[in-house]
This record gives structure tokens, C-alpha cells and sequence, in this order.
């Protein structure tokens, strides 16, 4: 079910992606496969142990290797910066930590943290000279688990961290980075008025991101300081910007060319390697190429958040949500920053709830530092919500979707964690999740259907980006967001719509660092809503401009011209009577009538538009090995306006994928002494394709008002329903309620063997 | 008078639990510098992580956004994304 | 340890190397050949990203050693287009929006061209299971099998 419309030349249809060709025949550059005359290729050196003091690293007998060109520890990078949480784009980063993430100083905090790096000239030189360098470790007691690093008498990660957002500020240091609380109305009063109260314990586990793509890079450093860093990241602003803080230069000395990149996530929103690489080219005068292993990608980058949740709802009868309580405790791997924030407020967002308490904390534990992933925190606490929502429907024998109906926000309604929603679909996906004939499908043996929404805010911010008219009459559209999943398609499109030529006539470029305006980074689903504003921008700059031409050229004021359909036309009566002049004419032009024609916007963009998602799962369980296979699926999306339908059914079909790895197999395994158990693909065990079924989705359209074409971010929500919507389709099946991730074959087992029946509330 | 509100977190750490507020200022910077007067820190802790959300519109790196007298001021975290 | 002398043909053409003896074929396509379309996304097996065809048989470049090679034919992803003609599987990844990022696409290419060739009219399941060796973290598969589904569809009636 497709909402294309017409209205558009455009907007809503699937041309081919501008980057599709060298997609589809090996010829797009991707991190690892640049390559610089002369380039040496480093290795790291990763802490064994899950907590350890570094007494002393020796590197003689590495640095004397022969064919190793230098060998750097923690000590040789400067200073790390103060230890304060600073803005940084839209979110903020403590960049000292940034600093210790990326080289261990005098604590390694956790297996696989980088403690020191080598460039060699060969990779198998570079490998043999970490094997040669020697570390002199003190090994300390450690804490994976969230619970127990909560617990007062936990191995403490950090002696300077105190619990922030307590009163009166603690005296002893705690593994509690930060406690944060929502509230509104009167909860006890709330759960009074319930005729149902139901309250449910969750655990969820990290999972990782699991782009194909290792992290990689090639860093170049000049005599004069200067950094030509070569990377695939989510953002070449923000690679520029944490390694200038990392590395202690100036901005302007960074140049950052993003390469194509292999997916992200979230996880490329950070630095690993290219702040090390920088520092190994500074010393050896040459290119440094880094290239993550799979191990390393598992050991020491992303994943996101392991959480331990508790949700209490309480219910009247006729279904009406009276109150929602929830305590989250999110795990940040070994420095504070685990997405709490957006997991306290996303919880029960999608519905108008009078009285909401939510408390939250961030714990850091000796597992990596978390990095964003899709809708960071979201899933987390939503999939207990949806849980608990989808059992009080039980209870009350009301229809799941019905009872999110009743309850579900709407324009006007105000989130408890303080904005007031405009327009937004959620009613709408709930709707035609009930009118899909997937919902009222017959359903066979040991076969259960579940259903479960999410929401997330989306987000807007900084966006640079120029349109050049060429002297033929096309066009260059220059932006600077890295394209992850055919964004070049939805701006170019958009662009073309604005000016009026054809899609093909536009060629757009992802720019470097030193040729297009700031842009904040790929992520939050930002950049088709956001960046696509700047474009559009750009582009009508670029028609005044056209249009003031046409004036000259036709003897006219420049208000007398109007831009229809990429051309110049007399607007007005007395504008004189013209023929219109199409752009190529104006284009060619161009030198006699003031010089070369552009657009250009910088802006802070607002108003991003919430999005909503349904999704309806089938599965069926086999009682005998506990496997539970997806039998079929659907999920329904506000998504505003699909500017490229494919892409944003793309979205929605690899968020569902991704959400029933985390669902059912994805989990990180440490071993008693915190090491990590199952690094590789084999063992970590992403779906296939023989994994899943076809995934139907439905695009609802309820324009975002904020922008042009009613654009809303769609990456984010899709990954943030199947958790509860394979769970409860579990319980459909067996009548058992799981509540810990993931939901593999022994614990189903074991569920079915305590008696299968459902749980006492 | 506009109204703002402060999540329960801000609240405990510099207002002794008072999370409302009836403020006069026309602008997101004098409400902040408002706050700040009553309760020194508050106004860096906001500029670090808060987001506004002024009338329903968030704003993600709030400063000059203006503010009515019946306008409702809420700071929360910054979201950031995938 | 010396180097060794490997003499092959890369996509129709005849092509020598050296190589170290622990080199896989994958380092030495990318790092000696520049053919950097062949990705590496594990090095151990599991991923499928560096899908080739070596004589015929659909291998992962990284499980193998670049002195194996020796006499052998090889196929990449550089050479499946025939000079500006993209392969009908190209094409239809394009049309379809069956790529996001892409890092994954050389890989899937080229397996499912190895799949049309065993098979011209494999079901879903088939496709699934020939598949299941190739990680897309980013699709979710869907529109991948419809593509490879749909040239084969399209195949049979030409
Ligand atoms: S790189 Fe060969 S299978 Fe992953
Ligand atoms: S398109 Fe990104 S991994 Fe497949």
C-alpha cells in the first residue's frame, strides 16, 4: 500500500540513486579502500583484561623491529582536554573521555581497550610488533552486570565520578554517573484509580550495531600540522572536530574527506582509530591506514546499551491508561553517556498518560563505551512499555490495538516530558495496522501474532549546502551529510523539484570538510528532513538569482519574473510579454549578465516532526528445539512524506531486521573474567536471510508542517517495535510471557518446561 | 509570566525540588539567566545538556528564542540519533 | 620469507603476482590488485562480503591463500558489468532500491549471479538459503531476494 502522489514530478518516485552505479560495480571508495604511495599500516594493542591498572608499557623491542616506523602509548598524545560536558553539534560529549576511549592512560576499563598502536610498513610487521610490546598490568576486580555495578560495595570504575542529578551532591564516588527523573500529575493517585495494575521486570542485552563495513581510515599529517584524514564516518564535521580536540589542532588544520560508508547506525558518530592514526603520520611523516578487524569492531566500538527496566501501568476497564511508572537503568560501558535521556523520555511517549513517573540512571560498567544505535535508548525502555500495554490488553480482553487507541496521543497532546505534539500519525498507523489483512490473517499451530508501537522525536540542527548552476543548464548540488542509505536520491530529488529540471541533470557530491558549510552529522534522522531544507533553500537561492538574470536579460524589474516548471516567466500584466526562458539559456548567459549563478544555505534547522510506527509480527514456535522463527510481518510508519518510497520502505524493512536480531539472538557473552566471549559473526549472530521473512510495509503520510514537502526522519522508529512485537506474539503462541533478551531458543525452552501458562500478575 | 519547567534531575540538584516556575523574560536566554540568579549553576548545567522546548517546539541549542507571556518553557535533555 | 610467483586470470585477463605465502586472496585482490570492490567486512568466512568466483565456484576470497590461486580463473565484481553495460542484476539492485550503503552489494552480486547460473528459477526459500551466507545488515533482505526473484523472472521470458 503506497501513498505516491502525483502533485509531484519528483517527490514520491524512485529514480535511481546518483552513487547506484559504483555501488553495483565495486568502483565506490569505502574506508579501507584508499590507498596513499608510501602509507604504513597500524595495529592497536588491546587490554586483555576487563579492568587494569597500567603500571608500565615497554615498547622497546617493538619499536626496534625492523620495518616499524613508530610506537605510541597513551603517554605520547597530549593531554587529554578538561573533564566537562560540551556541546558538540546536537548533543553533548565529554571530550576527556573521548580521549581515554581512544588510548587507555592509566586504567584500562575494559577487554579490548586500546592501551598502544604501531605503524610498520607491512600488516604483518605491524601485528608482530604488538605481540612484542609489553604491558605491566595490575589486574582489579571488574563489573559487567548493570545491577551490580549499581550495588555500593561494586568495584568502582572511576574515583573522581559522582552521581550526578542527586541532591545533596554525594561524597563517595559511585559507578552512578547520573540519576535524571520525569513527572507530571500524581502517580500514586493514578494507580488508585486503576482497576488493573500490572508491573513487569526487563532486561535487555548490548547489542551491536553490526554495519559490514570495519571501521577504517587513512590519516596523512603534514610538516606544517596539517591532518588530511580519509575515513568512513557518519559525519567528516565531527571526525574533524574530535580529532582536532583529541590531537590538540586547530580545526582549520583538519581536512576530513568522507569515503563512502558500509552502514553506521550510530556506531560511526564517534572516533576509534583516526585520532591514533593521526598521531602515528605526525610522528613517521607518512600515511597511516587503520582498518578494524571484526574482533576489534566487537570488542571495543558501539554496542548500545544493555538495560534492566521496571514498567508499571495501571488501567480502568474500559481500557483508559491512569498511570505509568517506569525505573530504567541503562548500562554506559566504561565512561558515562549511555542514551538514558531519550529512553526515560520515549517510554511512554506514544501515549496521553495524566500522571507518568520515570527515573532513570547511567551506569558505567567494564564493557566499551556505548555508542549511539538507531533511536539510542528508545527500544530499551519501549519494549517493556509494550509489553506491560500488550498484557493489560489481556487482562481486560480489549483488542491490543484498540486499547492504544484509546489511549494514544494525538495533536495537542502533551508529552510528559514537556512539548505539545503538532500534527502526528500515530492514529493513523494504528488504523491501518487494524484494516491490514495481516491482522485478521487465520493463524496455525503453535503460531501466535503480536503487535507493538514505538515513537521517537527525530531531530533537525546544522545543515550547510550550495547549488551551482552549470553553464549547459544543469545542476551540482553540494552537501555534506555521508550517504548511508540513498540520501543523494531524496536531495537531489527534492532539488529538482525546486528548480524545476530533470533529476538527471543534477549531480550531487557529499562534500569534505573544506568545501561545503558545517553539517551536522548523519544520524537522528536527519538528513532528508534537514539537509534536504538547506538544498531546497539553496535551490530557490539560487532561482531568485535565475530570475533577477531573466530580469536583466528580458529589460525587467527582477520582482516582474516568476520560476514555473524551470523556467523564467513575466509575472504580471505590465512584466511585458516574453517568451519563458528555460535555465540553460540563462545558464549559458550567465558571464554577461553578473558572473556564475548559486545558491548557498547554512541553517539551524527546527521543527523536526515525531514519527510513529505499528508493526505486526507472526511467528511460530517450535516446542521441541524452542526456536522461534518470524512468519510474517508488517510495519506501519507516519514517515510525513516518502520523497523516495524505496528508500523509506528500506528503512523500515532493515529497522525490523535489526530489531528481531535484537529480539531473538543478539547478545553479548562475557566470560567470568569479563572477556568477551563471542566477537565474530559466527558467534554473534545477526539474521540472515533464510532468518527472515518478506517484510510488508505501509507508508501513512501526515505531512510534517515544518518542512516543504512534509518531510519526518524514518530511520530511527522501525527498529524500535519488534522486541515487544515478537514477544507478544510469543505469548499469543505459547502463552508465556518472556521478558529478557533475547528471547533465544533455552530460554524459550525453559519458559515452555516451568508449565508454559500465562503469568500470574 | 511565562512557565517554565525543569525535569525532576535539575530540579533536585539546584531548586530543593521545585520544578515550576512563573518566570518574566522574553527571551530563553533571560529565562536561563533568571534561573541562574536564584540558583547559581543552574544556567551552565542548562547550556551543557538541555535542549527548550518553547510552546511545543524543541529547540536543540536554545538562546535567543523569544518567549511570551502565556508561553510554556520546558527544558529537557538533548536528543541526538542513530 | 620469499615472496611467490602466482600467475592467474582476474576477469578475462591474464594477471601475475607476488605474494607472501600467509597472504589470503582477498589482501592480495585489494592490496596488491587494487581491485578494492571485493570488501572485507570478517576475514574469517562468515559475512560473504568478499564474494568471488574462482573457476566456476562461489568462495570467499578471504578463506583462501593468494598462492591457491596459481592457474586458476578468477572472477570480481569489476568484472561483471560488460564495458558500459551493467549486468541484469545490477540493474535490477538499482531499480529495486536492494542496496542501502552498499558495502554488501559487490557480494550479494555476485553470489546471486552464481545462484541464476546453477538455478534459473530458484523459489524464495532457495534464494534464502543460497543467500544465508551473505550479511546486509541494512535491507533486511527483502528487497534483495525480490531483485535476484525478479531477474530470474525475467530471464526465463527472454
Ligand atoms: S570477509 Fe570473507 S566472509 Fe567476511
Ligand atoms: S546495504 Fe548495507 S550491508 Fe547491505
Amino acid at each position: 500500500m503506497k501513498n505516491e502522489t502525483q502533485e509531484f514530478k519528483w517527490v514520491g518516485k524512485r529514480p535511481i540513486r546518483p552513487d547506484g552505479v559504483d555501488k553495483v560495480t565495486g568502483r565506490a571508495k569505502f574506508g579501507a579502500d584508499m590507498h596513499l604511495p608510501g602509507m604504513l599500516i597500524g595495529r592497536v594493542l588491546r587490554s586483555p583484561h576487563a579492568h587494569a591498572r597500567i603500571r608500565s608499557i615497554d615498547t622497546t623491542k617493538a619499536a626496534s623491529l625492523p620495518g616499524v616506523k613508530a610506537v605510541v602509548t597513551g603517554s605520547d598524545f597530549p593531554p587529554p582536554p578538561p573533564p566537562v560536558w560540551q556541546a558538540a553539534g546536537e548533543v553533548p560529549v565529554n571530550f576527556r573521555d573521548l580521549a581515554r576511549n581512544v588510548m587507555a592512560r592509566d586504567k584500562a576499563l575494559y577487554d579490548g581497550h586500546a592501551v598502544a598502536a604501531v605503524a610498520a610498513t607491512s600488516a604483518a610487521i605491524a601485528e608482530e610488533a604488538i605481540d612484542l610490546i609489553e604491558v605491566d598490568y595490575e589486574v582489579l576486580p571488574h563489573v559487567i552486570d548493570v545491577k551490580a555495578a549499581m550495588k555500593p560495595d561494586a568495584p568502582l570504575l572511576h574515583d573522581d565520578l559522582f552521581t550526578d542529578g542527586v541532591s545533596p551532591k554525594p561524597d563517595k564516588p559511585s559507578n552512578i554517573a547520573k540519576r535524571m527523573e520525569f513527572a507530571v500529575g500524581d502517580i500514586e493517585a493514578g494507580f488508585s484509580k486503576a482497576d488493573v495494575v500490572i508491573e513487569r521486570e526487563f532486561t535487555t542485552k548490548p547489542v551491536h550495531q553490526g554495519y559490514i563495513e570495519p571501521h577504517a581510515c587513512v590519516v596523512d599529517s603534514s610538516e606544517d600540522g596539517r591532518l588530511f584524514i580519509h575515513c568512513s564516518s557518519q559525519g567528516q564535521f565531527m571526525v574533524r572536530q574530535f580529532c582536532a580536540r583529541v590531537l590538540d589542532v586547530e580545526i582549520s588544520k583538519v581536512t576530513v574527506v568522507p569515503a563512502e560508508i558500509g552502514g553506521g547506525f550510530g556506531g560511526k558518530t564517534t572516533v576509534y582509530l583516526e585520532p591514533t592514526a593521526g598521531l602515528l603520520s605526525r610522528i613517521t611523516g607518512r600515511p597511516v591506514k587503520m582498518v578494524m578487524s571484526r574482533t576489534e569492531v566487537f570488542r571495543a566500538s558501539g554496542p548500545t546499551s544493555g538495560g534492566a527496566t521496571k514498567i508499571k501501568i495501571g488501567a480502568t476497564k474500559d481500557g483508559t491508561i491512569t498511570a505509568a511508572q517506569a525505573t530504567l537503568a541503562y548500562q554506559a560501558g566504561a565512561f558515562p553517556g549511555s542514551p538514558i535521556g531519550p529512553g526515560c523520555m520515549c517510554a511512554f511517549a506514544p501515549y496521553n498518560i495524566q500522571n507518568v513517573n520515570v527515573v532513570g540512571h547511567d551506569v558505567v560498567v567494564n564493557r566499551p563505551k556505548v555508542a549511539a544505535y538507531r533511536a539510542p535508548g528508545a527500544p530499551i525502555s519501549e519494549f517493556g512499555v509494550e509489553c506491560v500495554i500488550d498484557e493489560i490488553a489481556e487482562k481486560l480482553s480489549i483488542d491490543p490495538i484498540a486499547l492504544r487507541e484509546k489511549n494514544a496521543a494525538r495533536q495537542g497532546t502533551k508529552a510528559y516530558y514537556g512539548p505539545t505534539f503538532g500534527p502526528i500519525g500515530f492514529v493513523e498507523t494504528l488504523e491501518a495496522a487494524k484494516q491490514h489483512p495481516h491482522y485478521s490473517a487465520p493463524l496455525g499451530e503453535n503460531q501466535g501474532r503480536g503487535v507493538a508501537s514505538g515513537f521517537w522525536f527525530n531531530i533537525g540542527g546544522d545543515s550547510s549546502a550550495s547549488v551551482h548552476i552549470n553553464e549547459d543548464g544543469t545542476a551540482t548540488v553540494i552537501e555534506g551529510n555521508p550517504d548511508i542509505g540513498g540520501s543523494r536520491a531524496s536531495l537531489a530529488q527534492m532539488a529538482a523539484e525546486v528548480l524545476g529540471i530533470d533529476y538527471d541533470k543534477i549531480r550531487i557530491t557529499v562534500a569534505d570538510t573544506s568545501s561545503v558549510g558545517y553539517n551536522f552529522l548523519t544520524g537522528g534522522s536527519r538528513v532528508t528532513f534537514a539537509s534536504g531544507k538547506a538544498v531546497i533553500e539553496a535551490a530557490n537561492g539560487a532561482i531568485s538569482e535565475l530570475c533577477a538574470r531573466a530580469a536583466k536579460l528580458w529589460e525587467i524589474d527582477a520582482d516582474a519574473v516568476e520560476w514555473v516548471d524551470g523556467e523564467a516567466r513575466p509575472a504580471g500584466d505590465n512584466a511585458g510579454d516574453f517568451e519563458p526562458m528555460p535555465l540553460s539559456t540563462i545558464a549559458g548567459a550567465s558571464g554577461k549578465t553578473g558572473g556564475p549563478i548559486s545558491g548557498h544555505a547554512s541553517l539551524n534547522v527546527k521543527g523536526a516532526g515525531p514519527g510513529f510506527g505499528t508493526h505486526i509480527c507472526d511467528v511460530e514456535v517450535d516446542q521441541e528445539t524452542g526456536r522461534v522463527s518470524v512468519i510474517r510481518y508488517t510495519a506501519v510508519q507516519d514517515v510525513g512524506r516518502a520523497i523516495h518510497p524505496g528508500y523509506v520502505e528500506g528503512q523500515l524493512q532493515g529497522g525490523v531486521a535489526q530489531g528481531v536480531g535484537w529480539a531473538l539472538n543478539e547478545e553479548y557473552i562475557y566470560d567470568k573474567d569479563g572477556r568477551l566471549d563471542n566477537p565474530g559473526f559466527l558467534d554473534y549472530r545477526v539474521p540472515v536471510a533464510s532468518d527472515l521473512p518478506m517484510i510488508d510495509t505501509v507508508l501513512v503520510e501526515v505531512p510534517n508542517p515544518n518542512h516543504p514537502y512534509g518531510v519526518r526522519g524514518v530511520g530511527e522508529v522501525p527498529i524500535i517495535p519488534p522486541m515487544a512485537a515478537v514477544a507478544n506474539a510469543i505469548s499469543d503462541a505459547l502463552g508465556v510471557r518472556l521478558k529478557d533478551l533475547p528471547m533465544s531458543p533455552p530460554k524459550v525452552l525453559a519458559s515452555l518446561s516451568n508449565g508454559g501458562s500465562r503469568t500470574p500478575s | 509570566m511565562a512557565k517554565v519547567v525543569i525535569p525532576a534531575g535539575l530540579s533536585q540538584q539546584f531548586t530543593g525540588g521545585k520544578s515550576e516556575f512563573e518566570i518574566n523574560a522574553k527571551t530563553v536566554r533571560a529565562v536561563i539567566r533568571c534561573l541562574d540568579k536564584d540558583f547559581p549553576g543552574i544556567g551552565k548545567a542548562i547550556e551543557i545538556d538541555m535542549a527548550v522546548a518553547v510552546d511545543g517546539e524543541i529547540y536543540h541549542d536554545p538562546l535567543l528564542e523569544s518567549v511570551a507571556p502565556d508561553s510554556e518553557v520546558y527544558f529537557l535533555p538533548r536528543i541526538g540519533g542513530g | 620469507m620469499p615472496r611467490q610467483h602466482v600467475t592467474t586470470e582476474v576477469n578475462g585477463e591474464p594477471q601475475d603476482f607476488l605474494c607472501e605465502p600467509q597472504e589470503t586472496l582477498l589482501d592480495v585482490l585489494r592490496d596488491e590488485l587494487h581491485l578494492t570492490g571485493t570488501k572485507e567486512g570478517c576475514s574469517s568466512g562468515d559475512c560473504g562480503a568478499c564474494s568471488i568466483m574462482v573457476d566456476g565456484r562461489l568462495v570467499c576470497a578471504c578463506l583462501m591463500f593468494g598462492v591457491e590461486a596459481q592457474g586458476k580463473t578468477i572472477e570480481t565484481i569489476e568484472g561483471m558489468a560488460e564495458g558500459d553495460k551493467l549486468h541484469p542484476l545490477q540493474t535490477k539492485f538499482l531499480e529495486e532500491a536492494a542496496l542501502q550503503c552498499g558495502f554488501c552489494t559487490p557480494g550479494f552480486l555476485v553470489a546471486a549471479k552464481a545462484l541464476l547460473e546453477r538455478n534459473s528459477d530458484p523459489t524464495e526459500t532457495e534464494v534464502r538459503y543460497w543467500l544465508a551466507g551473505n550479511l546486509c545488515r541494512c535491507t533486511g533482505y527483502d528487497k534483495i531476494v525480490r531483485a535476484v526473484m525478479d531477474v530470474a523472472a525475467e530471464t526465463r521470458e527472454t
